[in-house]
């Protein structure tokens, strides 16, 4: 039997042992009126013939085109170090560093990350990682609630919709009241926020870049918030903190972002990882685990896991969240990235994003019958608008191998022929120069 | 032992990537107040120097490759390294998920089987109707479960509904979730077999328990004999019974949780189907449902016409998104993929051989230690440290710190609540007879030592470089982050 080791003869000595004639009696215990009444499960594969035809399914997936989308999961590069790094047995096979002695790896490398993230963020604390991007900013508003003691959260319609979505159903279950303020175009409406702020808002979540990749400066907004005495919350694309502004120069209250881009794959959505910082008052009201240093009994500096009396293990039905597992390994990856980016690095990488995006732009905005929907600067994406219809451009790329990148007909109303258009650090000229030359010939 | 961290290593304008080239034609820069003023503090190394810093850091792990790491309710079995290879293929892990948004069906068709295959095997396993992938944890698949459950009760206008019963002996998820979703919780205490009580059970029932939360086989490693009195007498007040399927390695092949009458419940893939816990996640929470709740499924499924996948968007009595489109979905891939090399035999033989360890070791140390429930148990045996306290001050944590100054990783200590100084040991089917039988000796020795020299434990663990960290200080002097 594969991965098992015992031979027949210590079977029958461990049962021996134990005092049992047969496995089967291992199972008594068990009344026969909760037995499985069926178990049809095909026989099992070796690990040749199980790579052959996951290999062959992996082909009808078609990943071999030009990628231009985005949308908040972007193609980057991910160094060689990361993978060989993470995928160390002694980080990829640890379990939740509960003992501390023997997860001082684990935990050293989770200080590193927390101490990146508020670097990268400009906040004061950060918590060891959540699921990811969507959910962290659901957790954001449900800290929100318990901070304020307030039962209302507003949501700028410029955050990614997929997250929007999550928000609303962690909050609908919690009769938290919620509103989307939809975006005056790519632009939030302050005049809208101002009208609907008042002392029952708990927070305000927003998102820079936004979904229609045009940024902001949210300053006024954080402003008219604390003047209510409602909470900030952002929600950030990581490599775009190279060059834009940061949580904690806008005096934000919580951040929140998507790891994905911090040296992990696109996974078709997950894994990836959520981040959230936040002010150092308020500690006690993040979710998730909390990596701290301290001394051992010689005096000595070690990591362990601290803060645990706001977690489930410990205070069960009254824990700031119910999470236990989060995405260590994906955290850890991040950590490697950043650490071998650097300071010039990730402003580099960032000012290269903005960049060849600017340049594809600038192309795009030559071809008669293009135009740039966005009325704000942008990073590395923004939305078209082309003649034809999303679907059909976007399939006639296809065809060219170009994956051009989100439809936007598909989320909003009024956007049948616009699409959200991606570059990073990774595509070349000659790539960008052949996307344009595409576009213009089907157009 | 050297902890100097990244930032302590770093040397200004030292590099560690080549990026690729700016090639094409500057544009002007942003407009100064949407700029960062002074850039991030990150640290500046070289590629060999992040190597050298973190392969040093690995060193410092235990981990199942290395070392025996029989915690409880953790499952940490070993993971085959083909699955890796698998999900490391190119055609999976590249692809991006907002082909799912334009629905390119037709560029994801190989997901979307993988996504189904899993679903089916799931279905299979536990006996229930229907499966979604979408949670990306344990707890974020409870999270859904009582989303179901609220949704189910809302539509039948139960709207007495408040209560969520719970054992004492439960994992600290189940009352946060319950709470969560804004139920409150009713927990119910074990009687002397281990079982929820149910004498008290059937007192707490009423019409206002919206759902009872059961881990099968429980936290003690006991299967409850009434579970199916159990769902009855829920099921007559209209309560929906929850599992928790965290310890399905005990069990695969003999019992299925729809079988029995359970109406939702999560599995941890990450666990019983051997994905690397990668020192706390990912994980994978699939949650499976029986007729009552699939219409409330998450918002996103597929299905299959002609021989081709689909999208199924937009489902009106969904609860709506948990996590962005299909969850994790990497993490599904590597449980199908060890699902399909396993087989039906290997999950059985999987399954027996977790519980055989777990007896036997419960045999070999039940002369030495407190056994709190003294009867055949599942994938994991719990004991107690409560005479060994008692008489010489020996705790379950000085076991504990004994065990992992020989490479023995420690056994869950102090869950379930319910036991006073308990100690949990899951050893998993892949550990062979050898391994096992060294982390006996080392429990009977350490008893020994309690006997002759108790005081001796406070020096455990020697040999790791750091011993017994001050938890107190940690808050006190709270330290999260590094100042550079
Ligand atoms: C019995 C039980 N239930 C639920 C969970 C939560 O699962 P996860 O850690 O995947 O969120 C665990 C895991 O630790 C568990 O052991």
């Amino acid at each position: 039997m594969p991965y098992t080791a015992h031979t027949p003869s210590e079977v029958k000595e461990m049962l021996e042992v134990i005092g049992l004639q047969s496995e089967d009696e291992l199972f008594s215990p068990i009344p026969n009126e909760a037995k499985a009444k069926a178990f049809d499960i095909p026989d099992g594969l070796d690990e040749w013939s199980a790579f052959d035809s996951f290999k062959e399914l992996s082909k009808k997936n078609k990943v071999d085109k030009i990628c231009f989308m985005g949308g908040g999961y972007y193609d980057h590069i991910i160094p060689s170090a990361v993978d060989a790094l993470a995928g160390r047995s002694e980080f990829y096979t640890a379990y939740t560093p509960y003992q501390a002695e023997a997860s001082q790896g684990t935990l050293q490398a989770l200080y590193e990350y927390q101490s990146l993230a508020c670097e990268l963020s400009g906040m004061e604390i950060s918590n060891a990682s959540l699921y990811d991007g969507g959910t962290a900013l659901a957790e954001a508003a449900l800290m929100s609630v318990r901070i304020t003691r307030r039962n209302k959260i507003l949501i700028d319609g410029g955050v990614n919709p997929e997250y929007i979505k999550i928000i609303k159903t962690y909050l609908s279950f919690r009769d938290i009241e919620f509103e989307v303020i939809e975006n005056i175009k790519d632009s939030s409406d302050i005049e809208k926020l101002k009208s609907k702020i008042d002392e029952n808002i708990a927070s305000y979540i927003f998102q820079n870049p936004n979904f229609f990749g045009s940024v902001q400066d949210f300053s006024e907004i954080v402003d008219i918030l604390h003047s209510h005495k409602a909470l900030a919350v952002m929600s950030s694309y990581p490599i775009s903190l190279g060059i834009l502004q940061d949580g904690g120069s806008l005096d934000v209250d919580i951040f929140c972002a998507d790891g994905q881009s911090l040296g992990n794959y696109l996974n078709f959505g997950g894994p990836s990882f959520g981040m959230l910082a936040t002010k150092q008052k308020y500690i006690r009201d993040v979710p998730g685990r909390i990596i701290g240093k301290t001394l051992d009994k010689n005096n000595k500096e070690m990591f362990v896991l601290t803060m645990q009396a706001r977690e489930q293990h410990i205070r069960r039905h009254r824990a700031t969240s119910n999470i236990c597992t989060n995405q260590n390994l994906l955290a850890l990856r991040a950590t490697i990235f950043l650490s071998m980016l650097g300071k010039n690095g990730l402003v580099d990488m960032a000012n290269m994003n903005y960049q060849k995006s600017e340049y594809l732009k600038s192309e795009l905005s030559k071809i008669d019958g293009i135009d740039i929907y966005n009325d704000n600067p942008t990073f590395n994406e923004f939305i078209i608008s082309t003649p034809k219809l999303a679907t059909k451009l976007i399939d006639e790329l296809n065809k060219k191998d170009f994956l051009l990148g989100v439809n936007m007909s598909k989320i909003y109303d009024g956007f049948d022929n616009k699409v959200l258009i991606a570059t990073t650090e990774k595509r070349t000229k000659k790539e960008i120069d052949s996307l344009v030359n595409a576009i213009r010939e089907v157009l | 032992m050297n902890s100097k961290t990244i930032f302590e290593k770093s040397q200004e304008n030292r590099v560690g990537i080549k990026l690729p080239p700016l090639d094409v034609d500057t544009s002007p820069i942003l407009p100064e107040y949407l700029r960062r003023k002074a850039k991030a503090k990150l640290p500046e190394l070289s590629e060999f120097d992040v190597i050298r810093h973190f392969t040093n850091l690995s060193s410092k792990n235990f981990s199942i490759d290395k070392n025996f790491y029989p915690l409880g309710s953790c499952t940490m079995k070993y993971n085959p390294k083909i699955i890796e290879k698998i999900a490391s293929l190119e055609g999976f892990s590249s692809l991006h998920p907002h082909l799912i948004t334009n629905d390119e069906e037709d560029s994801v068709q190989g997901a979307l089987e993988v996504i189904d295959d899993l679903q089916n095997y799931l279905c299979e396993i536990t006996g229930m109707e229907a499966f979604t992938t979408t949670p990306q944890a344990g707890a974020h698949g409870e999270m859904l479960g009582m989303m179901l459950i609220d949704s189910y009760h809302k539509e039948k206008n139960n709207k007495q509904k408040k209560y969520v019963i719970i054992p004492d002996s439960s994992h600290g998820t189940n009352p946060a979730t319950v709470t969560m979703i804004g139920y409150k919780v009713i927990t119910i205490k074990s009687d002397e077999n281990g079982y929820m009580d149910f004498e008290e059970f059937k007192k707490k029932m009423n019409d206002e328990v919206a759902a009872v939360m059961l881990t099968v086989p429980n936290t003690l490693g006991i299967f409850n004999k009434k579970i199916k009195d159990l769902c009855d007498i829920a099921h007559e007040y209209d309560a929906l019974m929850y599992y928790d399927g965290a310890n399905m390695n005990a069990i695969l092949g003999v019992v299925r949780p729809g079988d029995i009458g359970f109406d939702v419940m999560h599995i941890n893939v990450h666990k019983t189907f051997a994905t690397p816990h990668g020192g706390g996640g990912p994980g994978s929470g699939p949650v499976g449902v029986n007729h009552k709740l699939k219409e409330f499924l998450p918002d996103l499924g597929i299905y299959k016409k002609d021989d081709k996948y689909f999208f199924n968007k937009n489902m009106e009595n969904s609860i709506g998104k948990i996590s962005p489109f299909f969850g994790n979905y990497g993490i599904s891939l590597r449980a199908i993929a060890y699902m399909k090399i396993l087989g039906k035999e290997g999950m059985q033989n999987a399954s027996k051989k977790a519980v055989l360890n777990a007896n036997y070791i419960l045999a070999r140390l039940k002369p030495y230690f407190d056994v709190p429930y003294d009867m055949i148990c599942m994938h994991e045996c719990v004991l107690s440290a409560k005479s060994l306290k008692k008489k010489y001050e020996v705790s379950a944590m000085d076991i504990a710190k004994y065990l992992i100054d020989f490479n023995l990783h420690a056994p869950t200590v102090y869950f379930p609540l319910t036991v006073p100084e308990a100690i949990m040991i899951e050893p998993t089917e892949t550990e062979n007879k050898q391994s096992i039988d060294e982390f006996c000796d080392k429990m009977i020795e350490a008893v020994k030592l309690a006997e002759t020299n108790p005081k001796e434990f406070l020096n455990y663990p020697k040999t790791l470089g750091v011993c017994r960290p001050d938890d107190t200080r940690a808050i006190k002097e709270l330290d999260v982050r590094s100042i550079h």
